[in-house]
C-alpha cells in the first residue's frame, strides 16, 4: 500500500508554508534574491490573486529559479487596497517582497477611494488574464450580440444584466458596451451577484436577460446546452472556441481580468531588472505553462515600462467607465 | 437499479484504506477548525489546496467532504458549551444549546446535535442520491423575488427571539441590520457606514459578529458582574446522554430539520445559516411548549443542528449537478475541482461518475465517523465546563481573538470584536436581547440584496413579489408568522 506520507503529515498540521521552505537549495548564478522572498497576496486564500501567488511560489521553488525560500502572505480585503496600503507604507524599500495585483485592484482604488495608488509601486510584470463572456440562457431569443444590443439600444430598461459585484470588471464591460451603443449610464439595469458562480443560476434560470463572467467559469454550462455565449471580450477568438469577439460583432470593446506583480516603492532599476529576469524564467518554465493551461489562464506577459504604461491606461479606462456608470461620483 | 449500483461502486471507492484515512483526517481537522471561531471550512480547504496537488482528486475530495461536515459538528460543540459559535451555521445552536448547558443538560445538547447531524446527513445523502437532477432543475427557477420571501421568513424568527419586550427586540434587530450594512454595497459599489476605515469596507463577518456579541459579551458580563465562580458551576443533572423524554422530543425535530435543511441547502442563494434560522422558527411554532424557547429547549438544538448538516448535503446538489456553488465552502470546492482540470457543470455526473459517487459515499462515511468519534467524547467536552470560570472565560476570549487574527492578520478586526462585546455588555445590562441583533446581522444583507435584485429584475415594479406564486406564498407566510402571535396574545388578554 502506497501512502503519501508527506501530504498527510503536512495536512495534519496545515503548515502550508513548510513544503516549499524545504525545497533543496540550488546553485544560482545571479545574486537576486539574496534572502527569503515574500509574495504578498492582497486577498484571502482561495481567490485568483491567492492562486496566482501560490502558483508563483511553487514554480519559483520547484523549478529552482530561486534558491531561497519563498513565502506567500495573505492580506485580504477591499479589492486588494488594504494589502496595497500595507505594501506601499510598510514595505517601502523592501526589495524582497513583491505583491500580486490586477485589474480588480485598479478599479478598487477608485471604488474605495484608496489613499494610496499603484503609481507608487514599481511595475514588474503582467502575468495572466481571463477574458469575459456575454451569455444568455439557451432558450433566449437572442442569438447574436448585435440582436441583444439592438434591443438594448431601443429600450435599455428591457435588458437586465447580471454579473459580479457593482464596479467590478463585469460591470465595467457592460459600461463600455453601453457607451458603444450610446446608452447613458443611468439607464443600465445591472444586478450584482457575489461571483460568477452565483450568477450562473440567475442566467440559466432566466432571471436576468444576459450575464457577464469569466470564460472558463461558464464554459461547462455552454457545453451542456444550458447557456449560449454571444461574445467574448478578447482581441481574437480563443483557440479551439467559436465564440465571436465583441469587436467582430461591431463594437470596439476589449477587456480582460488580468493579474500581475509589482515591487515596493524605492526599488532601484537594477533590482527591478533582476526581478523581471526571475519572472521571465518562471514564465518560460514548463510547470508554469502547464498550470496556465490547467487553469485556462491566458499568457499576457508584459514587463517593466510597457507594463507601467498599461496600468496607467487601465486606470484611465476604469476611472472613466466607473464615472459613466454612476459608481464614482 | 442504476443509482444503487453507482452508489455501491462509490462505497467501493471510498472504502479503500487510503481514502478512509483521508476521510478520517478530514473529519478530525474539520472538527478542530469548527471549534475555532474565524477559521471556517472554506478557509481550511483553500489553504490545503496546494498540498493536495499530489493526491488523486477522489482522495482529496473525500477529505474536503470530511472537513465540511466536521466543521458543521465542531462549531456546534463550542456553541453549546461556551456560546462561541465556530461558524455561522451554528449561531442558532448557541441560543438554546448554551441555556441547556447552563441547566446542566450540556451532554444531552451535544448528543442531540451529534445524532441529529447523523440523521440529517443520512437523509441528505439519500436525497442527493435520488433527487439531485430533479432538484437542480427546480433550484434555478427560484429567483430573487422568491429568495426575498424566504429570507424575510427567516427574519420573522425574531418574533421568537424577542423575550418579553417587543420594542427591545425591535431595537436589537435594527442594530443588527445596521451592523450588517457596513461595507461596500454589492449593487452600487458604494461604501456604507465605514467612516473611512478601509478594514470596514469588507463588512463585519457573521462569525465575528456572533462571537463578539455572544461570547465576548458573555465574558465581559461575567467579569463585570463579578459573580463568584462557585455560584454558577454547572453540574450535570441526571444522565449525561439524552433521557427518554429528550429522545421523544428530538426525533421529530431531527426529521423536520433534515427535510427543511436539505431543501434550503439545494437553493444556491440560501445556504446552511438561513436553514438553521428557518428551522428554529419552525421548531418554535410546532412545539407544544414554545415558552421553553430561550430557556434551553432541546427542539431548538435538534432541529437547527439537523438542518445545517442537511443543508451541507443539499448544497452538493447544485454543485455536482449544475456546477453552481451554493456557499463559500462549495465555492472553494469548485475551485479545487478546477485545479484538477475538472469543470463541474450539468454533465459532471456523466463524465466523472467515480469521483461523484465516491464523494457521495464518502460524505456518508464521514457522517458515520463523526458520530463514532464524537459521542464518546461528549463526556470529555462537558468536562470543559468544570474549568474555573475565570480561566474558562479568559480562554474563550483568547480563542476568539486568535480566531479573527488568524483569518486576516489585522488588529482592526480584533478591535471590532471587542467593540461588539462592549455593545453586548450594555445590551445585557439594559435587558435588550442579543439574539435578534445576530439574526439581523445574518439576514440583513440577504434580505436587502434579494429585495433590490428583485426590483431590478422587475424593472422597478414592486408587483413582481405578487406576480410570482411562490414569492407571494412566502410573503403570505411571513404575514401569518408575524400576525398569529399578536392575535393569540390579544385573545389571551381578552379571555
Amino acid at each position: 500500500m502506497k501512502f503519501h506520507y508527506k501530504p498527510i503529515l503536512m495536512t495534519a498540521v496545515t503548515a502550508a508554508m513548510a513544503i516549499t521552505a524545504c525545497a533543496a537549495p540550488a546553485p544560482q548564478a545571479a545574486n537576486y534574491p539574496s534572502k527569503n522572498l515574500t509574495i504578498l497576496a492582497p486577498a484571502n486564500p482561495g481567490g485568483g490573486w491567492d492562486q496566482t501567488s501560490r502558483l508563483m511560489q511553487k514554480t519559483l521553488s520547484e523549478e529552482k529559479i530561486v534558491s531561497v525560500p519563498v513565502e506567500v502572505v495573505n492580506k485580504g480585503g477591499a479589492a486588494g487596497t488594504i494589502g496595497l496600503a500595507e505594501f506601499v507604507t510598510k514595505n517601502k524599500g523592501d526589495t524582497h517582497t513583491i505583491m500580486t495585483m490586477g485589474g480588480v485592484m485598479v478599479g478598487g482604488i477608485h471604488l474605495n477611494k484608496s489613499p494610496v495608488n499603484l503609481k507608487e509601486t514599481v511595475p514588474l510584470a503582467r502575468l495572466t488574464g481571463e477574458y469575459s463572456v456575454i451569455a444568455v440562457p439557451a432558450n433566449s431569443k437572442f442569438t447574436t450580440l448585435k440582436e441583444l444590443m439592438d434591443a438594448y439600444k431601443a429600450d435599455p430598461k428591457s435588458v437586465v444584466w447580471g454579473g459580479g459585484s457593482a464596479g467590478g470588471t463585469d460591470h465595467v464591460l457592460i459600461g463600455l458596451l453601453s457607451k458603444a451603443v450610446g446608452v447613458s449610464g443611468d439607464k443600465i439595469n445591472y444586478v450584482g451577484y457575489a461571483g460568477g458562480g452565483e450568477a450562473i443560476a440567475a442566467v440559466i434560470g432566466g432571471q436576468v436577460t444576459a450575464g457577464v463572467s469569466g470564460f472558463t467559469e461558464w464554459s461547462e454550462q455552454v457545453k451542456a446546452g444550458k447557456m449560449r455565449f454571444l461574445a467574448i471580450s478578447s482581441e481574437k477568438k480563443l483557440p479551439g472556441d467559436s465564440t465571436p469577439t465583441i469587436k467582430e460583432a461591431g463594437y470596439d470593446v476589449t477587456i480582460s481580468n488580468w493579474r500581475g506583480v509589482v515591487a515596493a516603492p524605492g526599488t532601484d532599476a537594477a533590482t527591478q531588472k533582476a526581478m523581471i529576469d526571475m519572472l521571465s524564467k518562471m514564465r518560460e518554465s514548463k510547470s508554469w505553462k502547464e498550470a496556465l493551461v490547467k487553469n485556462n489562464w491566458d499568457d499576457l506577459f508584459l514587463t517593466g515600462e510597457a507594463y507601467g504604461k498599461f496600468i496607467e491606461s487601465e486606470d484611465k479606462v476604469f476611472k472613466d467607465v466607473l464615472t459613466t456608470i454612476g459608481v464614482l461620483k | 437499479m442504476d443509482i444503487f449500483s453507482n452508489l455501491i461502486a462509490g462505497f467501493g471507492t471510498a472504502l479503500t484504506p487510503e481514502n478512509l484515512l483521508f476521510g478520517l483526517i478530514g473529519v478530525v481537522l474539520g472538527t478542530a477548525i469548527g471549534v475555532l471561531p474565524g477559521i471556517g471550512p472554506a478557509l481550511t480547504i483553500s489553504l490545503l489546496l496546494p498540498l493536495t496537488f499530489g493526491l488523486n482528486p477522489t482522495s482529496a475530495f473525500i477529505m474536503f467532504g470530511g472537513i465540511y461536515y466536521g466543521a458543521m459538528y465542531g462549531g456546534s460543540t463550542t456553541s453549546i458549551l461556551v456560546k462561541t459559535p465556530g461558524e455561522s451555521a451554528s449561531v442558532v445552536t448557541a441560543l438554546e444549546g448554551y441555556e441547556m448547558a447552563r441547566r446542566g443538560r450540556g451532554g444531552a445538547a451535544l448528543a442531540t446535535a451529534a445524532i441529529g447531524s447523523f440523521v440529517a446527513g443520512t437523509i441528505a445523502t439519500i436525497g442527493l442520491m435520488l433527487l439531485a437532477r430533479v432538484l437542480a432543475d427546480f433550484a434555478v427557477l427560484i429567483g430573487a423575488p422568491e429568495y426575498f420571501g424566504i429570507m424575510l421568513l427567516a427574519l420573522t424568527a425574531v418574533t421568537g427571539l424577542g423575550g418579553d419586550s417587543a420594542p427591545k427586540a425591535m431595537f436589537a434587530t435594527v442594530l443588527g441590520l445596521g451592523i450588517s450594512m457596513i461595507g461596500i454595497d454589492l449593487q452600487t459599489g458604494q461604501a456604507r457606514f465605514t467612516f473611512g476605515v478601509p478594514e470596514l469596507l469588507n463588512g463585519v463577518e457573521v462569525v465575528a459578529a456572533a462571537v463578539g456579541l455572544f461570547a465576548v459579551g458573555e465574558v465581559l458580563w461575567n467579569a463585570g458582574t463579578g459573580k463568584n465562580s462557585q455560584d454558577e458551576v454547572i453540574k450535570t443533572i441526571g444522565t449525561l446522554m439524552m433521557n427518554r423524554d429528550e429522545w421523544r422530543r428530538s426525533i421529530p425535530s431531527w426529521i423536520r430539520g433534515s427535510i427543511l435543511g436539505f431543501i434550503v441547502g439545494v437553493l444556491p442563494g440560501a445556504g446552511a445559516t438561513v436553514a438553521t434560522f428557518l428551522s428554529y422558527n419552525l421548531e418554535k411554532r410546532s412545539s407544544k411548549t414554545p415558552e421553553e424557547f430561550g430557556k434551553g429547549s432541546i427542539e431548538g438544538v435538534a432541529g437547527p443542528e439537523a438542518a445545517n448538516n442537511a443543508a451541507a448535503g443539499g448544497a452538493m446538489v447544485p454543485l455536482l449537478a449544475l456546477g453552481i456553488p451554493g456557499s463559500g465552502t462549495t465555492a472553494v470546492m469548485l475551485a479545487a475541482l478546477q485545479q484538477y482540470g475538472l469543470n463541474p457543470g450539468p454533465l459532471f455526473f456523466d463524465k466523472n461518475p467515480t469521483l461523484v459517487w465516491g464523494l457521495i459515499a464518502s460524505l456518508y462515511i464521514g457522517n458515520l465517523l463523526l458520530l463514532i468519534l464524537n459521542l464518546p467524547l461528549v463526556g470529555l467536552w462537558v468536562k470543559m465546563l468544570d474549568i474555573p470560570k475565570p480561566l474558562l472565560f479568559s480562554g474563550i476570549l483568547m480563542f476568539a481573538l486568535v480566531g479573527v487574527l488568524a483569518q486576516n492578520g489585522g488588529t482592526v478586526d480584533m478591535l471590532i470584536l471587542i467593540a461588539l462585546g462592549l455593545i453586548a455588555f450594555f445590551m445585557t445590562r439594559h435587558g435588550i436581547p442579543i439574539a435578534p441583533a445576530i439574526l439581523g446581522v445574518v439576514m440583513g444583507p440577504l434580505v436587502e440584496q434579494e429585495f433590490r435584485r428583485a426590483l431590478s429584475i422587475g424593472r422597478g415594479d414592486p408587483t413582481i413579489f405578487f406576480q410570482r406564486p411562490m414569492a407571494a406564498a412566502m410573503l403570505a407566510l411571513c404575514v401569518i408568522a408575524v400576525l398569529v402571535p399578536i392575535i393569540a396574545s390579544r385573545r389571551k388578554k381578552s379571555a
